[in-house]
């Protein structure tokens, strides 16, 4: 007995936070071999090679690069607000990797096991908003600015629809919880009766996560690149490697929500839960190298005046048949 | 409505299809060459490292007129003039500075002997700049380059050490314009 605890209490609290170790530094290496994923994948699409240099098949390319970007010279402008400025780009690295706590990656492997682990996701998608505008905020520049208002009128319309999609799963399953979620899918995939949903939830965490088609944010051509404009050294990296690590989250949510999480026929749960949600990531992919960025008054009025109301009637119809079979 | 509908559809089916038509690519030969494993195919007329060449004699094209200096939008050649003892020109020195060379071309255009080629080889980089300054001898090569059997003096009118005037190819004999007789 330490502390009052016995010791098969410390045993399960050291499992717990190896888990978490685990979860955590997979997650992070995920999002940053999809750097490369992305750019050879991106390759292939355009008719060319993308990095094969560095390592096998330009594998340790990443590791040059986080070299290269550790030792850049880190500067903050002069005419920034530092405390902020410094504060951005880790809320966005805490916001996308608390998230991954609440994802069942197999029916034990999972960080916590909440009630509400679906309105815990939302909250932690949302709070990624603050990254983005204090960034555009404490950088003072206009073009920050400019990216971080579109992003926050971006990310705070398209949460509204991606709260709405989720809930025909939620009443399909019957309750918040990620793990119960899933094992409601033993019988058919959500995907099949939430279609119109899945389709929301996706589109709706592109726009969340900024990738394209949906990355007016940081669109180059028009704001040089949006909030991160004067962010330099490992404060951009940070970023880069939490919009990567959104790319895995939406997968890993897409996966579990829609398509059966673990659930699958004889390989072990663990490896259908990578390969679909590694399906999803190379599909954010091929949405990027395929699609053209709309104009930003396109985005909004697609999302509240076709998004919303589909999300509505969708839920509409699905409460419906869940009460008339209860 | 029905045109909402229409919109909607063609929308869609637009995405899908370009989805599908880029996920195609993947099934495409790659443009990118592999250099330096693999060595792109270089035109003869490519635009690369400058070369001075010799005339079928042997002896050097070059009679140090200036006209490429003159030609060279960034000012990258200097040429220095000597004659022999029969007042043939020659160049003393000749230096072009690479590193600020734009291989435009031009000298070639302007030069009245073609002595001056362009050849197709750009693999040239140096980790010291003042390797980029190519004399006279890394200039010069012992061939006839891109124009095979051409001597500037013996088709041009001058005077010079060997031959006369109206000794050169399809020249005529100097009139004598001072003499009444036909
Ligand atoms: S190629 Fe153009 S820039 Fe280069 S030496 Fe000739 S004239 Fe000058
Ligand atoms: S290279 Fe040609 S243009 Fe240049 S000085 Fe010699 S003869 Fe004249």
């Amino acid at each position: 007995m330490i502390f009052g605890l016995s010791e098969h209490d410390i045993i399960s609290i050291g499992l717990t936070a190896i888990r978490t170790l685990v979860i955590l530094l997979g997650s992070v290496l995920v999002a940053a071999m999809m750097i490369w994923v992305e750019r050879r994948l991106l390759g292939l699409w355009q008719d060319r090679y993308g990095p094969n240099r560095v390592g096998p098949f330009g594998l340790l390319q990443v590791v040059a690069d986080m070299i290269k970007i550790f030792f850049k010279e880190d500067w903050i402008p002069p005419f920034a607000d530092k405390a902020v400025f410094v504060v951005a780009p880790a809320i966005i690295m805490l916001t996308s990797m608390l998230a991954f706590a609440v994802i069942p990656f197999t029916p034990t492997w999972t960080v916590v096991n909440l009630n509400v682990g679906i309105l815990f996701l939302l909250a932690m998608s949302s709070l990624g908003v603050y990254s983005v505008i204090f960034a555009g905020w404490a950088s003072d520049n206009k073009y920050a600015l400019l990216g971080a208002m579109r992003t926050a009128a971006q990310m705070i319309s398209y949460e509204v629809f991606m709260g709405l999609s989720l809930l025909g799963v939620v009443l399909l399953a019957g309750s918040f919880n990620l793990g119960v979620i899933v094992e409601s899918q033993r019988g058919m995939w959500n995907v099949i009766p939430q279609f119109p949903a899945f389709v929301i939830f996706f589109l709706a965490g592109c726009a969340e996560i900024h990738r394209a088609p949906f990355d007016l944010p940081e669109a180059e051509q028009e704001l040089t690149s949006g909030y991160h404009t004067e962010y330099s050294g490992m404060k951009f990296g940070m970023f880069f490697v939490g919009e990567y690590l959104g790319i895995v989250l939406i997968s890993c949510l897409v996966t579990t929500l829609f398509f059966g999480g673990w659930l699958g026929p004889w390989l072990p749960g663990f490896v259908w839960f990578a390969l679909k949600a590694g399906f999803f990531m190379c599909f954010f992919i091929l949405l990027r190298a395929a699609t053209v960025r709309p104009r930003y008054d396109q985005l909004m009025a697609f999302g509240w005046k076709v998004l919303l109301p589909i999300a509505i009637i969708n839920v509409a119809i699905t409460g419906a048949i869940v009460v008339a079979q209860s | 409505m029905k045109n909402a509908a229409q919109n909607a559809i063609s929308a869609t089916s637009g995405v899908l299809r370009t989805l599908g038509m880029t996920f195609m690519h993947s099934f495409r030969k790659r443009d990118t060459i592999m250099y330096p494993e693999e060595q792109p195919y270089l035109p003869p007329r490519y635009r690369g490292r400058i070369v001075l060449t010799r005339d079928p004699d042997g002896a050097e094209r070059c009679v140090a007129c200036n006209l490429c200096s003159v030609a060279c939008p960034v000012d990258c050649i200097s040429v220095v003039k000597t004659e022999d003892e029969t007042g043939r020109w020659y160049p003393e020195s000749f230096r072009i500075n690479f590193s600020r060379c734009i291989y435009c071309g031009f000298c070639e255009e302007a030069c009245p002997t073609y002595a001056i080629q362009l050849t197709p080889d750009f693999e040239m980089g140096e980790f010291d700049r003042q390797q980029m300054v190519y004399e006279k001898s890394d200039l010069l090569i012992s061939g006839v380059g891109k124009r095979p059997g051409y001597n500037f003096y013996r088709v041009a009118g001058m005077a010079v050490g060997g031959k006369d005037k109206g000794a050169a190819e399809n020249e005529a004999e100097p009139i004598d314009i001072k003499t009444l007789l036909p």
